[in-house]
């Protein structure tokens, strides 16, 4: 049976530092409390605040948010290493809290930092981790020597991990996290570090892992990566889901699709409302300094126009930057700031 | 509960032993035989010990391996798993109970704290002897002893792994371990600190000194050593004491 996964108004508020994993910048803070006889009270951390989500058996799903949004304790949370402040979190129809057991044994998990034993070989990893899993011996040398063979580590199987490249090691975390075949695989920022090789053969091991039936859960804050993976994307910051849908009707949710990054000379709130009554600008934005966001559903021929209006008001043309219709586009549009921020 | 998980992580603790088993076996012995051979053999040869220290000293040096090896097999490790490498992890995700795998942690050390005691027998035998006049007349009370002590090592390194701060692993020797085994009655009786009565009462907060004394009073029992009942309550209780404290513990570091 292929398992989704179900999150509630996940909240989540930590009192200490959260785990690295689950980033450390990026959080908002709470309101200070009152001082209880001289103790500095505990600063809350809003990891998660209301996450919702609802995907489907077989899916590839992708969280998509700059680092501290809140992705790696969404994650934490379903694979019960979080411990949500309120809400609930399902995989199948085990809810994770309850259950921890069988919902263990639902699922792969693939973490942000390389955690292989160290004390192990290549090999021992994944058989050990068969054993675990409850494994027979033969059953856990066939898979583990097929896991070498796909993750192209055949040749260093045997040798001790401590040497291994950062590369080596995250395929060998994903084959790890394979072993026992789970329904639901998380796979927390899965590329980060990796050449562009080694990251086309994961997205090819993750695709066909999928089409076996299974789900896939991945956060990355690569939007290439998200709209290549994926069947629907949440982008969230802040531990909000700001956007959810699949990558096409999300970018088609940005107005105009394109959008102008445009710095002038000095800032002329009369010349953004002229820009905005240029044909096929459907939004323009202040940033900050002499700036403006101009959304549109052209590009490069308004760039005359907008020179000529600007030459107009006497205000000097400085710098523009055009992006064609993307996810980065929409979480500009969404936070006002970019994912790489 | 899971058993099939649970001896899959003890075999991977034995597998993981068995590689090192060069390294732990210098880290074990080499300390404890050297006080053996100068405090046993070369001071008491020189007269500057009386010969009956020989049978003194080995239950208390059975003590320290013990306690050492069981708390550096848990403590150390899980400093570093938790702290460090991380690679606890994939066994947390394990379908067993969390709390399994911090008792499957103390039973991996109790058996490594009971191999290294009863290793170290034959060893400082060798090189104590003749005078040594180990008189075991209850072997089973003996191996309950012995057994309470090799717990309390690794309930003591569940503990202290699970609390202290990878930076502070220095600290957890000089501060802990030094003076843990210092006044643990290990190279000395608890009757010998008669003439220090607030020590020899202070001392009694010191789970090492009923592993030395229960050790003594049932591998030398002709030597004056602290009542049996005492021993076996006072590892019983820092048994219970020092686990619920650390899969407590155990739990915080695993479930954020």
């Amino acid at each position: 049976m292929v398992a989704g996964i179900r999150t509630v108004d996940l909240r989540k508020v930590f009192t200490s530092a959260p785990p690295v994993a689950a980033g450390t910048g990026g959080f908002s803070f709470g309101p200070p409390k009152p001082k209880a006889k001289g103790k500095q009270p505990k600063p809350e951390i809003v990891a998660l605040d209301g996450i919702s989500l609802d995907i489907l058996p077989g899916e590839i799903f992708c969280l998509l948010g700059p680092n501290g949004a809140g992705k790696s304790t969404t994650v934490g949370v379903l694979t019960t290493r979080v411990r949500p402040t309120s809400g609930q979190a399902f995989i199948g129809e085990h809810d994770v809290w309850q259950t921890q057991v069988a919902v263990k044994r639902l699922i792969g998990v693939v973490a942000q930092r390389p955690n292989l034993d160290f004390s192990l070989t290549a090999r021992e990893i994944l058989t050990f981790h068969g054993a675990y899993f409850g494994l027979s011996s033969y059953e856990r040398s066939k898979r583990a020597e097929s896991l070498l063979e796909r993750f192209k580590l055949t040749d260093r199987a045997d040798q001790m991990v401590r040497g291994f490249s950062g590369g080596m090691m995250q395929r060998l975390s994903i084959a790890r996290a394979m072993m026992h075949d789970p329904q639901v695989l998380f796979l927390d920022e899965p590329s980060a570090g990796l050449d562009p090789q080694t990251r086309l053969l994961l997205w090819e091991i993750v695709r066909e892992y999928n089409h076996s039936g299974k789900t896939i859960l991945l956060t990355t804050h690569n939007m290439e990566e998200a709209d290549a993976l994926c069947k629907r994307l949440a982008i969230i910051d802040h531990g909000r889901v700001i956007a959810l849908g699949t990558p096409q009707e999300l970018k088609a949710s940005v107005p105009g699709g394109y959008l102008l990054r445009l710095r002038f000379g000095v800032h002329s709130p009369e010349l953004l409302q002229r820009l905005q009554g240029l044909a096929g600008v459907r939004e323009v934005r202040a940033t900050d300094g002499n700036g403006a966001d101009l959304y549109a559903d052209r590009s490069g021929s308004l760039i005359a126009e907008v020179a000529n209006l600007a030459a107009s008001a006497g205000v000097e043309l400085c710098d523009v930057h055009i992006s064609e219709p993307s996810l980065e586009n929409l979480f500009l549009h969404h936070t006002g700031r970019s994912l790489r921020e | 509960m899971n058993w099939k998980a649970f001896f899959a992580m003890l075999g991977r603790d034995a597998h993981v032993a068995r590689r090192n088993f060069v390294a732990l076996l210098f880290q074990t012995f080499l300390q404890p035989l050297m006080f053996v051979f100068i405090f046993g053999r070369v001071m008491v040869g020189s007269g500057y010990m009386p010969a009956s220290y020989k049978g003194q000293l080995l239950p208390g040096i059975m003590a320290i391996c013990m306690v050492g090896t069981g708390i550096w097999a848990v403590a150390m490790p899980l400093i570093a798993e938790f702290q460090f490498t991380r690679e606890i992890e994939d066994r947390l995700l394990a379908p067993m109970e969390i709390s399994w795998l911090a008792i499957e942690k103390v039973v991996a050390g109790t058996l490594q704290a009971l191999a290294a005691g009863f290793m170290v027998i034959p060893a400082a035998w060798l090189l104590l002897r003749p005078g040594v006049g180990l008189n075991i007349t209850h072997p089973l009370l003996f191996a309950i002893v012995a057994l309470l002590v090799a717990l309390f090592s690794a309930t003591g390194g569940l503990a202290l792994g699970c609390s202290m701060q990878q930076t502070h692993i220095g600290l957890m020797f000089s501060l802990v371990v030094a003076p843990m085994i210092f006044f643990g009655c290990t190279y000395y009786p608890w009757s010998a600190l008669e003439k220090f009565p607030i020590l020899q009462k202070a001392v009694l907060v010191n789970p090492l000194v009923y592993a030395s004394e229960g050790l003594r009073g049932t591998m030398v029992p002709q030597f004056s050593h602290l009542p049996l009942p005492a021993v076996l309550g006072g590892l019983v209780f820092f048994n219970v004491a020092l686990l619920a404290l650390g899969l407590t513990k155990f739990h915080g570091k695993s479930v954020t």
